[in-house]
């Protein structure tokens, strides 16, 4: 018997008045929305947390440590399932948040963890004189990360942190694990009602890779736009 | 200007700085030279607390470095210094990293900044270089430039630590040039080097240090005329006859 692509099914009505491709999109809007509230919330606690830990303060730098730690050993799934069953049992007014929400802190602060580290990385791989030079002149140690060492370390993380917005997306995935009805719950489900999940599959599977291609360009830009001139791994 | 009196530190176990006491005085240039891992540069970061030190005092200006109370931010503002690797802020065109300090720390407007820094590359010979980026320059031009940011400060005294010692040699000369102008115009100097030349010019007194101990401190003539240790005797037999 030979294969027959049906590719229509995208215009067959799902029997709620819209058809799958209007379906299709709608989840990956909410997939492009879980996975752009997450980046903010991770690059923003990512940076704080990765910041802290290379600061002189023993006791900050521990305590950013152990977010690290908490956040990078337990997986993703698992964190999901603890924010979305477990806090909220402990502690009750989190039942009324939306599981949008709790999806969007486990992946933001999974991968928080992770940038954290390459923000770390980033100012440490820094001469230390650069740190001494700004203190020298008078800077405090707060306006010496804000005006020396941030800039050039944000810069140097540009390509880790490249990989990590375009993992946010793939992450994303799981959050149809608490019912949220981006791309993946979609594929799940669709499949189900038509049984054409080839198609199915291979649609949703070319718009997580545009997705994850467009973002990757994106930082491309910016990587270019803050490229410093004369600096070391610049083209001039 | 500076008063550095029984001053010890500490890695660990390990004594970097031994009772090193010292002084220098208003419009004074002062020469540190001493071999590798003889403690010149953590000693002359001790001035500005880049280094903290677990015993004795050092005073700049009439403000003991290592009190509790102490403005760090304030104090190392009216302290200039230069590191060997210049250190300028690669991301920040030339002019920007004369205006940084102008700007954020003593709040100076922007244009009163540019002005400050405009004169000062103009006295290093380095205008046309105001809107290039550190890694666009030569090194001994880089050196120029953190000399010209050190100075928009309007610093009390100056420390360099090593300013020639990155350097290819055909640059030095166009660093210490700067560097001699400086100390005619009666700039209060602490310097960590060893181009024994450059002290003979213009050092009032030359400190030798050996295993994070003060040495000598002797007056320029003494110290190149009849070094009393024989330590001294032998690093300059080493450097002179190089």
């Amino acid at each position: 018997m030979q294969f027959r692509w049906e590719w229509e099914v995208f215009l067959r009505d799902t029997g709620g008045g819209e058809t799958y491709l209007d379906w299709m999109i709608s989840a990956w809007g909410w997939t492009l929305t879980v996975s752009a509230c997450s980046w903010v919330v991770a690059v923003l606690a990512g940076s704080v947390v990765g910041t802290l830990r290379t600061t002189p303060s023993a006791w900050l730098g521990r305590l950013a440590n152990a977010w690290v730690e908490l956040f990078r050993n337990v997986p993703l799934l698992v964190q999901i399932f603890i924010w979305y069953h477990v806090i909220p049992s402990l502690y009750k007014p989190l039942q009324e948040v939306p599981s949008f929400i709790l999806v969007v802190l486990a992946l933001g602060f999974f991968t928080s963890a992770r940038i954290a580290e390459q923000v770390r990385a980033g100012i440490q791989s820094l001469p230390r004189g650069q740190r001494e030079a700004g203190l020298a002149m008078g800077l405090t140690l707060a306006q010496t990360y804000r005006f020396v060492l941030l800039p050039m370390a944000f810069r140097i993380v540009i390509p880790p942190l490249t990989s990590e917005s375009m993992n946010i997306i793939k992450n994303s995935a799981v959050a149809f694990a608490v019912s949220i009805s981006e791309l993946t719950m979609f594929a799940m489900q669709a499949q189900e009602e038509t049984s054409r999940g080839i198609e199915v599959y291979l649609a949703v599977t070319g718009l997580y890779m545009a997705t994850a291609f467009a973002v990757n360009r994106v930082m491309a830009f910016f990587e270019a736009r803050l490229r410093v001139p004369g600096y070391v791994g610049s083209d001039h | 200007m500076i008063e550095i009196s029984n001053v010890s530190k500490w890695y660990g176990t390990f004594q970097v700085l031994k009772d090193c006491s010292t002084r220098v005085d208003k419009g004074e240039v002062v020469v540190v030279c001493g071999p590798s891992g003889s403690g010149k540069s953590t000693l002359i970061k001790c001035v500005n607390a880049l280094e903290p030190f677990q015993k004795g005092e050092v005073v700049v200006d009439g403000i003991s470095v290592g009190a509790p109370g102490t403005d760090l931010p304030k104090l190392r503002s009216r302290v200039g210094m230069v590191f060997q690797h210049f250190e300028l802020f690669p991301h920040l065109s030339i002019m920007e990293n004369l205006t940084l300090g102008q700007i954020r720390v003593l709040h100076r407007g922007e244009e009163e900044s540019r002005d400050k820094g405009m004169k000062l590359l103009e006295r290093v010979g380095l205008r046309e270089q105001a809107a290039k980026f550190p890694g666009q320059l030569s090194g001994g031009q880089q050196q120029r430039v953190a000399i010209a940011r050190a100075l928009a400060m309007d610093p009390l005294c100056m420390l360099f630590d090593e300013p020639t010692s990155a350097l290819d040699p055909e640059m030095i000369n166009e660093v210490l040039d700067v560097m001699v102008e400086l100390a005619h115009e009666g700039m209060t100097m602490m310097c960590v080097t060893h181009e024994m030349g450059f002290a003979r010019k213009v050092a009032k007194r030359v400190i030798f240090m050996d295993r994070g101990e003060i040495v000598e401190d002797a007056t320029k003539d003494d110290f190149f005329g009849k070094p009393r240790s024989e330590r001294a005797q032998q690093f300059l037999s080493k450097i002179l006859h190089n």
